[in-house]
């Protein structure tokens, strides 16, 4: 494959489109496939048949506004239907050319107009199973690019310039690691990418995946070679069987074009991805319990240094990357590293994708800029808190993550000022929650997620976690005392300082937050056993054997 | 100088702390001079003084009875102290927790029995589900480990808190010691 | 055994000066110069895991905390290995220990030979802040020879280490994750039916009573982990 081939490619896309008046998309992501949006599509074909119209229905990825699904968009009219049922289809064929069906029409162009699509720029407009898609959209375009123009040193190069930090939460500059892992000594080397993606209300990498699986390949290729490695491995759970199946097809398609495998474009580049199926545990999406687990053996962390950049998979150099830090590699490339450099704010770069969910209107997948407000997220693109409340706080970052309230709404989304305030930026999720929502309940909710999900190795994680579930418990249950918040204050101290891993250092955020934040919830449960949001259950404290 | 009132009292142990206490043996009469037993199992008050100086309870709080014991022993009493495991640790009464106290109930009073089995329900007080060290009902002031604690580990603790000097517990004793 | 290096590197611990040779872990130089740092996981002649976070140091002009077991000397390193804020992790660990798994030192048949006892007397334990958790276990005594209690386990994992690293055998490992984890014998096989070479490793290495040998308590059951450095020795001499 050359450029010339890819060009080919994209020409006889486009001259194939040209043969329809109207295109229709059909988002078949998992948030409007569980909405049946399959049959969505098949009515829709049926329809545009019998209607004699000159029309392509196109299967597509996600379009982000998960909130409105199905979501139907109609081309070249930029006609976004919402709520979409395959009854709907007859009405929707015989629109084409005329006059839009006014009663299923979405017209939220604030929330779309006010993001910058660099991730999910093909996301709900590609057929993600269909390579020849992706090409016609400068798919691979990079990494030919890269293969024939372009020395390894000079893709790092343009990495490191781009400011590119790792997207899965740790925040790590990118072109910094890369550069490690090309100066580490050995034989052979790894790209893996990470698509253990385990926070609750997090699904970014599962939509990126889904929507634009060739995307991540191109990403992890150009990796490859700018580390010199000549083998990969995506490591995504088991829990993400669409994104499994289409990364799959993806592979065997990227092969078939020889955009993986053996001399790729004519050079003599190698690289090949192999998937490999997490079993769900959180932990693994930490980057040693990862390659113990791609190793075959349990999923715990160890110690670092030493780094998997000089020892990881099989004791060899290995560069681990987050899906979306993958999925940013290719237009880097394509475009520059100073480019995407210009976007953001001064210590983060580019745009970031935030997995919108809880009490908030517009609920679904939305990329910013960062250096955002979160004000604007929240209240411009996501639509605000629905149903007459009033918004309480939002949690960042998962577990791992804090949670903030109204008063923090005006910092920029960057990595720095999120740490500063208590809270992380994490991989991306967003969780708002209202009026009607506990701040010692929600903190007990992601300590007891850490504790299920703890590998049990070291003892601050495992057993801390599981003392600080108990403690929580007490005071949710109106059994707690002073004492028991001054033994869970010291707990986080020690699980936060000692833990061995991310996982364990970080858990003690939502407690330490919301204590932060929302201290007076927690002295209302103790001192007047009252639950502010009316959530916890107030039992007796009688604990007789009858 | 007047001397310092003394309780000790026992809830959920077996009364071996109780023992090492008296193996003190002849020292027992030199700590004589200065405190007076107010209360204990071993002299006859029935009732709690209201202000003892140092009070040393030995067992767990597995009882409602316990509980309301150990609450009012803490309302007056200046210093209180843990004495032996079962106090700090809930030790070998609290090896029923995992299991609680219905299958002990029915191994104690009717597997085992063979005449009129039955469970107790008067005069015995009703058990807590779980058996709990005792500061996790009152403050405790000073803890001594052991099971029991040596009658040397009693002899410096008492010593130390009737002259009100410090005390290195660590030094003296430990769990299970 | 390590080749000796002839990389020298000197460092402080706790105000001393010491040299020690590149390669070398913080807490076999620690020890070299007789500055004790607690453990419970390590243990000579097994791999390092660094997870029982007791041994984790203060490196002047970083604010995280290094597990001294794993992390290698640097020259000029300043190593802080006890501190106010050290010693409260440590306690809060032990405390963790004791409150996580029924440790009824009274009845155990390690009283007295606990490495888990004697480390919460030396850090000046009297008595566990947290509530207990009283979980249900099992204690495995179908071995002829040997019995696992796991009321008194604290996955140090040093039996795993020994039975794999050592004997060669990997009949223990783990199962279940977080708070949930135990040692199993095989594929969780009870251990008399397990494919055990009863060499006895892993009880002479297992720090608390959680590994015995039937009919031996206390006094009658010292337990000799240091072994394991002198028959690697032998091993590589040969």
């Amino acid at each position: 494959m050359t450029i010339e081939e890819l060009d080919q490619i994209a020409a006889s896309v486009r001259t194939e489109r040209e043969q329809y008046d109207h295109e229709i998309n059909v988002c078949l992501g998992t948030g409007c496939l569980s909405q049946h949006s399959d049959r969505v599509k098949e009515a829709l074909a049926q329809a545009v048949e019998a209607s004699g119209k000159k029309v392509y229905v196109r299967r597509t990825g996600c379009m982000g506004l998960c909130a409105a699904g199905p979501l139907v968009l109609v081309d070249p009219e930029s006609t976004l239907y919402q709520h979409v049922h395959a009854s709907h289809a007859e009405t929707i064929a015989a629109s084409l050319g005329g006059a839009p069906v006014a009663e299923l029409q979405c017209d939220l162009r604030d929330h779309f107009d006010q993001q910058v699509h660099v991730v999910l720029e093909n996301s709900g407009r590609i057929d993600p199973e269909r390579v020849e898609d992706y090409i016609a959209n400068d798919g691979y375009r990079a990494l030919l690019t890269a293969l024939n123009d372009m020395t390894p040193q000079g893709v790092i190069r343009q990495i490191t310039e781009s400011g590119l930090r790792g997207r899965g939460g740790g925040g790590y500059p990118t072109g910094l690691k890369w550069g490690t892992v090309a100066k580490a000594k050995g034989d052979v080397k790894y790209v893996i990418c990470n698509g253990d993606e385990g926070d609750p209300g997090a699904f970014m990498d599962r939509s990126v995946l889904e929507s634009d699986p060739h995307r991540v390949l191109e990403g992890m290729a150009i990796a490859a070679y700018a580390v010199g490695a000549s083998k990969g491995y995506i490591y995504v759970r088991a829990e993400y069987p669409l994104a499994v199946s289409r990364l799959t097809a993806c592979l065997r398609d990227a092969r078939r074009h020889g955009l993986l495998g053996n001399g790729i474009g004519n050079t003599p580049f190698n690289f090949d991805v192999e998937i490999r199926l997490g079993a769900g545990a959180f932990v693994c999406g930490e980057e040693t319990a990862l390659i113990a687990s791609i190793e075959g053996r349990r999923g715990t962390p160890k110690p670092r240094p030493p780094y998997p950049a000089v020892s990881g998979l099989w004791g060899k150099p290995t560069l681990i990357n987050n899906v979306e830090t993958l999925a940013n590699i290719a237009p880097i490339i394509r475009k520059g590293g100073r480019w995407f450099a210009g976007m953001g704010s001064e210590r983060s770069k580019g745009t970031k994708v935030f997995a919108l969910t809880g009490k908030i209107a517009n609920t679904g997948l939305v990329e910013v800029p960062m250096g955002i407000k979160l004000r604007e997220i929240i209240e411009g693109i996501g639509g605000g808190v629905p149903g007459g409340h009033k918004f309480k706080a939002v949690q960042t970052g998962g577990p791992s993550g804090g949670c903030l309230p109204e008063s923090m709404l005006d910092i920029g989304v960057s990595y720095d000022a999120l740490l500063s305030v208590g809270s992380i930026m994490g991989s991306g999720g967003m969780i708002v929650m209202d009026d009607t929502s506990c701040m010692v309940n929600v903190a007990r909710f992601f300590i007891e997620f850490c504790m299920t999900e703890s590998c049990g190795k070291c003892i601050p994680c495992r057993a801390g976690t599981a003392q600080m579930f108990t403690l929580l418990t007490r005071i949710c249950t109106g059994k707690g005392t002073m004492d028991d918040l001054a033994l869970l204050e010291d707990l986080c101290s020690t699980v936060k300082e000692a833990s061995l891993c991310g996982l364990g250092q970080t858990a003690p955020n939502p407690v330490l937050s919301t204590l932060k934040y929302f201290r007076h919830e927690y002295i209302e449960h103790i001192e007047h056993k009252r639950c502010p949001a009316g959530v916890c259950q107030m039992e007796a404290a009688e604990e007789v054997h009858a | 100088m007047s001397k310092l009132s003394l309780a000790t009292v026992w809830l959920d142990g077996c009364s071996g702390c109780h023992m090492s206490f008296l193996d003190m043996d002849e020292r027992l009469l030199e700590l004589a001079e200065a405190v007076d037993v107010v209360y204990s199992p071993l002299v006859d008050a029935k009732d709690y003084p209201d202000q003892v100086d140092i009070a040393l309870v030995e067992g767990a709080v597995a009882s409602v009875d316990d509980e309301k014991k150990i609450a009012k022993i803490r309302a007056h009493t200046k210093t209180l102290v843990a004495m032996g495991d079962c106090a700090i640790t809930g030790n070998v009464p609290s090896m029923r927790n995992p299991i609680g106290p219905q299958a002990i109930l029915e191994r104690a009073y009717i597997e085992n029995v063979t005449a009129q089995p039955q469970i107790p329900c008067v005069v015995v007080p009703r058990l807590l589900k779980v058996v709990r060290p005792i500061h996790e009902y009152v403050k405790v002031d000073v803890y001594l480990p052991g099971c029991p604690p040596s009658a040397d580990t009693f002899y410096a603790a008492i010593k130390a808190l009737i002259k009100g000097e410090p005390l290195d517990i660590a030094a003296l004793t430990r769990f299970g010691a | 055994m390590s080749p000796v290096e002839t990389d020298v590197k000197t460092l402080v611990i706790d105000g001393k000066e010491v040299s020690a040779h590149a390669g070398q872990t913080i807490l076999e130089v620690a020890r070299e110069n007789e500055i004790a740092i607690p453990t419970l996981c390590q243990l000579d002649g097994l791999s390092n895991v660094g997870a029982c976070r007791l041994c984790l140091i203060e490196i002047k002009g970083s604010n995280k905390l290094l597990p001294a077991c794993v992390t290698a000397v640097q020259e000029g390193m300043e190593v802080v290995t006890s501190s106010e804020r050290l010693l409260k992790h440590r306690r809060t660990i032990l405390e963790l220990l004791f409150a996580e798994r029924n440790h009824i030192c009274s009845v155990c048949v390690s009283n007295g030979r606990c490495e888990l006892q004697s480390m919460g007397q030396q850090l000046g334990l009297t008595h566990i802040r947290l509530p207990y958790r009283n979980p249900d276990l099992k204690v495995d005594a179908s071995h002829e020879r040997f019995t696992v209690d796991h009321n008194r386990c604290i996955l140090c994992m040093r039996c795993v280490r020994a039975c794999a690293e050592i004997e060669g055998a990997h009949v223990w490992d783990t199962m279940g994750r977080g708070i949930n984890t135990i040692v199993i014998t095989d594929l969780h096989e009870e251990w008399g039916e397990s494919s055990c070479t009863r060499c006895g490793k892993c009880v002479q290495v297992c720090p608390t009573g959680a590994l015995f040998e039937k009919n031996k308590i206390g006094a009658d059951h010292p337990k000799s982990p240091d072994f394991l450095p002198y028959l690697n020795m032998m091993r590589e001499a040969q």
